[in-house]
């Protein structure tokens, strides 16, 4: 039973379209990767997704219903949060109250909290009374993620999380996708790193120039397909 | 010894202009709009608290907790249905905007009140006077200081210690980012603006209490807000508060010299300071 | 847009002209006769009446320079309008100067002004520079106030002796047979005619040229713009002094035809600014035609209301909040989206090659 899908899904930037037609399927539980090249469509249909840019109605289904035309603040309160690409941290909160904000206006109940995502994460709780953007760029990026998943999100869309990181801090932040899918979220996340996407997911989407052209699980795909759909070109 | 008690008054006025200018900073501080309608409906408040004394016989007080959420709604619905419409990187029509309604509001009270001076009643608080060594101050002009003082930590409480707050500055910094968080930055303006409305009754109700008031002297108000704000830095409520006074001393020096001085010497501290420190007294580290 | 490479080999050329514009100046051209003939066969009041929508529209077109094309957003004309027609006063009162070439001396008075304004008025952003041009113009009026000579806070009228032997009056009583006080309103009416015809021409050619391009990515872009090498200070500055000029000789020319002055209403804000903003922004912000459309429909709305004082204000108002939420461009705007037609276009457009024969 598919969580999230999304279903001929089209997004237009004024007279420039960004997607056609994307149909891909999230299911309960699952971990599912979108790799693609600058320019192919993740961020934009991670924004239609999150309701940043509002689509038609049925383009966008969550849990039986349609949310395609449902504004960002109301995507949020069904249960689906994002790590949005480039960090976003408020910089006139701090560590403490970027957190908070996650959970604003909402009692939810569920294993995340100030304090789960302290040990998750223990710098945060150090520097909680630092302004968010004084951070690391990985700590940083820590934020973002445990302020998604303050509101117990059932779905957590992560966009481009290693954008701008070291490898080693990549590999640290990645470190924590398991104890969120421990925590019952399912979990989308948009990558550029090929090699990072395919040892997170159970199946990965690969995009160009708008559209889905290659998917399956990471097992399944030989290398040269995926660079093929990834770059339309053999390497 | 005289100009002791010009300089206490002139203090005193500046927590006058401080509540004028508290609502003025607000709305910009989180969402970036200059409301040129403000001083009139610091009128419009005294009208409202006027027409609940009148009608239901209460005093000023009392009337002005009926007037309160009467303000906080007429805010909240004037953001979400006519404001946050216009609001964007162009700044022109939310100025053009709240000048019509400066316009509208003028003369609809004048349509309704006439040009006639009103004031509101104040009982034996209008002429009460607390003995300080040799100089006597008004009780009234210290009520209006310990109120903006009030309004000013009270605001500041609500701006970073509850959710609200945080609300406040994360649309204010990112409306997009802000609405990922589950906040409708709409209605997080309009709560702002209903925010502000409340301060301008406040601010109404001193204002009328003070001194006589008429549909026209609106916008002398929102220019004393106006350089209020920009004295203190932007974004600064205390700095709106060291605002306030330097123009109230400017002006109580000024109209002891002599009385037509009175505003001029107001506006010509405000130039100076403009002259001297361009992002006022107490700027924000960042903008 | 045809999808077919035009051929660099044929010849383009840039233009602005459109079809509109290239009987506009046949249209335009009777319009200037018939504005200056019309004191042979109108009424005094409807040259009073004529006189009130040219120098408004003068008004008008100014303010649409400096906030619809060069982003300057002044609440604080009313200075200029006072201090050009109280430096008229001024030099009739006290100099005993013909008040005809006093009116220049209003021009370079407001000029002068615009100097420290733009100085202070610089420093503040936005919707804060509104503001601050608004406290100037405050500024000036408490100190015109405080003018002992020409009145102080109640004003003065012109004496007799100005009003009487206006230059060139003599002319008009004889050649069109009016008593003095006619001669005058025709004398300041020809007067308003030529300069609203200067103000028009004048900006369209100013649109038109290198720092008309310059305004224009300015207000688009103030980034880009600096990027490709526009000074926007510089810009900034002329457009403020510009103005300021011609509502300074606008100002002197209303308070000739008055003939009496006071601070409050020289320096009046309701009067030379927010009406001259509510017609810019009903007929079209950014556009020459739009004032022209405005000033007609607050004539209009003025002759009908004017029995009801501050329902007219009330609905000049409404119109205004109601033109910038539903038609931010304005009635002209309107116009131009229904039908294309643009009266000055200045808008370049590349023309010849392919395109010259899809029509």
């Amino acid at each position: 039973m598919s969580l999230l899908s999304t279903h001929d899904l089209t997004a237009h930037y004024g007279q420039f379209q960004a997607l056609f037609g994307v149909g891909l399927e999230l299911r309960e539980g699952e971990c599912v990767a979108i790799i693609g090249a600058n320019g192919a469509g993740k961020t934009t249909l991670m924004r239609s997704i999150s309701g940043i840019l509002r689509n038609v109605s049925s383009m966008v289904r969550f849990d039986g219903q349609d949310i395609g035309e449902m504004p960002a603040d109301e995507v949020t309160k069904l249960g689906i949060a994002m790590v949005p690409e480039g960090r976003k941290l408020f910089p006139s909160l701090t560590v403490e109250e970027n957190l908070l904000i996650g959970q604003y206006g909402r009692k939810t109940d569920g294993f995340w909290s100030l304090n789960t995502i302290y040990s998750m994460f223990p710098i945060l709780r150090e520097r909680r009374h630092n302004p968010g953007t004084a951070l690391s760029g990985g700590q940083q990026q820590m934020v973002a993620i445990g302020r998604a998943l303050m509101s117990n999100p059932r779905v957590l869309l992560c966009d481009e999380l290693s954008l701008g990181l070291a490898p080693v801090v990549i590999r640290d932040i990645y470190a924590a996708m398991p104890r969120i899918r421990d925590s019952g979220a399912s979990i989308v996340v948009v990558e550029q790193d090929i090699g990072q996407a395919l040892k997170v997911a159970d199946r990965v989407y690969c995009m160009m120039e708008g559209r889905v052209t290659l998917s399956g699980r990471p097992a399944d795909l030989d290398r040269s397909a995926i660079h093929y759909a990834y770059f339309g070109a053999n390497v | 010894m005289i100009w002791v008690d010009t300089i206490i008054q002139g203090i005193l006025l500046g927590g006058l202009y401080a509540l004028f200018a508290s609502g003025l900073s607000l709305v910009f501080g989180i969402m970036r709009l200059v409301n040129l309608a403000h001083g009139d409906l610091i009128v419009l408040g005294a009208y409202l608290i006027l027409l609940v004394v009148t009608v239901l016989g209460l005093s000023p007080m009392v009337a002005l907790v009926i007037a309160l959420p009467a303000m906080f709604a007429l805010g909240f619905g004037l953001q979400k249905i006519v404001l946050n419409r216009v609001l964007g990187e162009d700044i022109l029509p939310p100025l053009l905007v709240t000048f019509g309604l400066s316009v509208v509001i003028q003369n609809a009270l004048l349509e309704s009140f006439s040009a006639d001076s009103r004031r509101l009643p104040t009982g034996t608080l209008g002429t009460a006077s607390i003995q300080m060594g040799t100089i006597s101050v008004g009780v009234l002009p210290l009520l209006t200081f310990a109120s903006a003082v009030l309004v000013i930590i009270v605001l500041n409480q609500i701006f970073y210690r509850t959710s609200l707050g945080r609300a406040f500055r994360a649309t204010s910094d990112d409306a997009t980012t802000a609405s990922l968080m589950g906040i409708k930055p709409g209605n997080i303006f309009a709560a702002a603006t209903g925010l502000a409305m409340t301060i301008v009754t406040i601010a109404a109700l001193y204002l009328g209490m003070r001194a006589n008031f008429d549909p026209a002297i609106g916008p002398a108000r929102l220019i004393y807000a106006f350089e209020a704000v920009i004295i203190g830095g932007l974004g600064s409520l205390w700095g709106t508060l060291a605002g306030g006074v330097i123009i109230g001393v400017a002006q109580t020096v000024g109209a002891a010299i002599n009385p037509e001085w009175q505003i001029l010497a107001g506006h010509l501290a405000f130039l100076a300071v403009l002259l001297i420190r361009p992002r006022g007294l107490f700027p924000r580290a960042v903008d | 847009m045809s999808s077919t490479n035009p051929s660099f080999d044929r010849s383009f050329s840039m233009q602005t002209r459109t079809r509109a514009s290239s009987i506009a100046p046949i249209a335009a051209f009777f319009l200037v006769v018939i504005l200056f003939a019309l004191p042979f066969f109108a009424s005094r009041s409807l040259i009073q009446d004529m006189f009130f929508i040219l120098t408004m529209l003068v008004l008008a077109q100014f303010w649409n320079l400096l906030a619809g094309y060069g982003g300057l957003v002044s609440i604080g004309q009313q200075a200029f309008v006072g201090l050009g027609a109280y430096a008229m006063f001024g030099l009739v009162v006290l100099g005993g100067l013909d008040p005809f070439p006093a009116i220049a001396a209003g021009g370079v008075a407001a000029l002068l002004l615009a100097v420290p304004m733009a100085y202070f008025s610089f420093k503040l952003q936005g919707a804060y520079f509104a503001i601050g041009t608004w406290v100037i113009a405050e500024v000036v009026r408490l100190l015109v106030a405080q003018w002992k000579a020409v009145g102080g806070g109640t004003g003065t009228s012109l004496p007799r002796s100005a009003t009487g032997n206006l230059m060139f009056s003599d002319t008009i009583q004889s050649m069109l047979d009016v008593r003095a006080a006619a001669a005058n309103d025709i004398l300041a009416y020809w007067l308003a005619v030529i300069l609203c015809l200067v103000t028009i021409g004048g900006i369209y050619t100013l649109l038109r040229t290198k720092l008309g391009l310059g305004l224009a990515a300015l207000r688009d872009n103030v980034e880009a713009a600096k990027s490709v090498g526009v000074d926007a200070m510089r810009i900034k500055w002329f457009v403020f002094l510009v103005a300021a000029l011609g509502t300074g000789l606008t100002g002197a020319l209303i308070y000739l035809q008055k003939a009496r002055i006071s601070p409050d209403a020289a320096f009046s804000v309701n009067d030379w600014t927010a009406y001259v903003i509510f017609i810019v922004v009903i007929g079209g912000i950014g556009t020459i035609e739009g004032p022209i459309i405005g000033i007609l429909v607050f004539f209009i709305l003025q002759t009908l209301l004017a029995d009801y004082g501050s329902w007219y204000l009330m609905t000049l108002g409404g119109l205004a909040i109601a033109v910038m939420l539903f038609a931010p461009r304005g009635l002209w705007g309107l116009v131009y989206d229904h039908t294309g037609i643009e009266i000055f276009p200045i808008r370049r457009m590349l023309v010849g090659g392919s395109q010259s024969t899809s029509d």
